[in-house]
């Protein structure tokens, strides 16, 4: 096997490459399509799926027809377009709130790793700010400011910034030993250089695999958020709400609860496993598969 | 050598470092290691101090507190009679160009992620606005003036060998200008062979910018063949010191022998005739009262147990700290054992 395999590289070696990687990272590469289409479908919903939002009552809770490829919903809404327009939301949540959450911990984590005098106080505060459920303090943002995306995943990003902070300032503590650092400080390297050139680059591989799952979380907050109807506000279409308003009719009209549930599952087993895939194509101590 | 003045460029006087041992769930403190306690020696331009030991005796935190990378618990540090102990980080800064460090391990000492030419560029960005074509040509300078080719800058530390990746480490160190480099085991990661390389590089070196250093060793061949002067550490405190000559003829405090007669003779005929040291190092967080060294001592009488020998120059230039080399103590004959 192993022969036959490296006579192919030689003699197709671009090919080969790419093959090579796929062969090596394949959850990156299944999480990675799977992610892709999504957001695709996503990014071109107008040009896929009809209006989300018109209703046609006398064709309520039709199954899937040519005219409605996965049925209409309980008000006569095509659920296939709802389905593709709540993609919009959801990654536009996950991927918000992977980047406040990742843009604020990185900060946060930099400044208490480095600095051991701001360390204690910091960490206590993200512990603190770690005891928050997201789903309590989004339905109380949600109450304050009113329903909208933003306050969601503004919601979502806080009880998020604490883990991301704790594993930045885990790669500081770890690398500011290192005698490189050392030997920046010690030829007149101010801080912040030594932060930005010296320590930042180790935190960003870990970082990436982080932002995926953070994102898959969060999508799954704002779902069990819109679920209970303290998120986005109904009109818009998410998943959660879909899933929500069709609780009542599983027994009569299953695809428009199915719909939804499978997206929602679909995508978060897609950044899970673009994160795996990540991770262990990253992480230099994990050992290379063959 | 003819370089070599009488005031000294770095005075350390009574360097203290202990580090705070937490236990416990509160992380409370429960004692300090004695790293450093009360170490005192001068280095001048032009001239090479060895700092000798076994491992864990503190020759190495002595190094980096001296840098500041530790803060001293106490003493003083004079830099071109600045007492650095005393000044702010921000000042600190202003200082350290004088003052450079060459690290023992030439691969953790270099960040993978730059090139060459930014590592060895990066104290010059530093303090000098240098830009450019400038910097370039400084930093080509500094490359050549190590032994490596100037367009060595493109590449990564990966693409060195360890002899190459220290020689960077120097011209890093050198880029600053500085008076005193500390070097802190430079030659204890390389290859016997590319050991002398290098050693002949720093002398050269030191020839030619009037440097001096302090030279950190566990090696007393190395030692033997770059010190100008010899200070030898025992569990925190200097028991010896003096002229390289001196110490390796005439040893007078008892570990001192004991390291020199440990140290290998490159021939196999050669006879052992040495003074053997038996037992461990007791441990730097509850060192023994009086002399440190009573414990392993076979000379040791009652006066070592109770009373700290002072660091006293029993000749001129040669500093021993033992009650048995006291000036008018009994003479006690210390010689090898036959």
């Amino acid at each position: 096997m192993a022969t036959a395999i490296s006579t192919g590289d030689n003699a197709t070696p671009r090919r080969g490459k790419i093959a090579d990687f796929v062969r090596r990272n394949p959850t990156i590469v299944v999480g990675g399509t799977l992610m892709s289409l999504i957001a695709l479908a996503a990014l071109f919903a107008p040009l896929i799926a009809g209006d989300p939002l018109s209703f046609q009552p006398i064709n309520r809770l039709k199954g899937p027809s040519a005219e409605f490829l996965l049925g209409t919903d309980s008000l006569g809404r095509d659920v296939f377009a709802r389905m593709v327009y709540g993609a919009r939301i959801s990654l536009l949540v996950g991927l918000s709130v992977a980047a406040i959450s990742i843009v604020a911990g990185l900060f946060v984590g930099l400044t208490a790793g480095y600095f051991p005098r701001l360390d204690t106080f910091v960490m206590r505060l993200m512990d603190g700010i770690m005891a928050i459920p997201a789903i309590l303090l989004a339905i109380a943002l949600v109450s304050l400011m009113g329903a909208s995306v933003r306050v969601v995943i503004i919601a979502i990003s806080i009880p998020e910034i604490p883990r991301v902070t704790r594993l930045v300032r885990s790669v500081v503590l770890s690398v500011r030993e290192l005698p490189y650092v050392d030997a920046a400080r010690s030829n007149g390297t101010r801080a912040f250089k030594i932060l930005r050139r010296h320590i930042l680059p180790s935190t960003i591989p870990p970082l990436i695999v982080q932002a995926t799952y953070v994102s898959a979380s969060a999508i799954l907050t704002e779902a069990g958020l819109s679920f209970l109807g303290a998120g986005t506000p109904p009109e818009f279409p998410t998943w959660g709400n879909m899933i929500a308003q069709s609780r009542l009719y599983l027994s009569i009209a299953p695809w428009t609860i199915f719909a939804p549930g499978i997206c929602l599952a679909l995508v978060v087993l897609a950044v899970n496993l673009l994160g795996d895939g990540l991770r262990d194509h990253l992480d230099p101590r994990l050992a290379r598969r063959m | 050598m003819s370089a070599r003045q009488d005031t000294p460029v770095l005075q350390v006087d009574g360097l203290v470092k202990h580090f705070p041992v937490y236990r416990g769930v509160l992380r409370r403190v429960a004692g300090h290691v004695k790293a450093v306690d009360g170490v005192s020696f001068a280095v001048r331009a032009g001239e090479t101090l060895c700092l000798v030991g076994e491992s864990g005796c503190g020759k190495s935190t002595v190094g980096r507190t001296i840098l500041r990378l530790f803060e001293p618990t106490g003493g003083r540090i004079v830099l071109d009679g600045v007492d650095l102990t005393e000044l702010s980080d921000a000042q600190m800064r202003e200082h350290r160009r004088r003052i450079q460090m060459v690290f023992q391990d030439p691969y953790a000492s270099l960040n993978p992620r730059l090139t060459a030419g930014d590592i060895v560029g990066e104290p010059l960005e530093n303090y000098e606005d240098l830009r450019g074509e400038a910097k370039r040509d400084k930093v080509a300078a500094l490359l050549e003036r190590v032994g490596l080719r100037a367009e060595a800058m493109v590449k990564y530390p990966f693409e060195f060998s360890g002899g190459q990746r220290q020689r960077l480490g120097i011209a890093r160190a050198l880029a600053l200008n500085p008076a005193v480099i500390v070097a802190d085991e430079p030659v204890s990661a390389l290859d016997v062979s590319v050991q002398a390389q290098v050693l002949n590089l720093m002398m050269d070196l030191q020839e030619e910018f009037n440097l001096a250093y302090l030279f950190i060793s566990h090696d007393l061949g190395v030692v033997e063949h770059i010190g100008h002067r010899i200070a030898v550490m025992y569990l925190g405190r200097i028991v010896e010191l003096a002229d390289k000559d001196t110490i390796f003829t005439t040893p007078l405090h008892p570990y001192a022998e004991a390291l020199i007669a440990a140290a290998p003779i490159p021939d196999p005929r050669s006879k052992r005739d040495q003074l053997v040291i038996e037992g461990d190092v007791p441990s730097p967080m509850n060192p023994p009262p009086g002399c440190h060294f009573h414990t392993r001592c076979p000379f040791a009488v009652e006066r070592c147990r109770r009373d700290e020998p002072p660091l006293r120059e029993v000749a001129p230039g040669h500093f021993v700290a033992c009650h048995l080399r006291e000036p008018g103590a009994a003479p006690i004959a210390l010689t090898r054992t036959a």
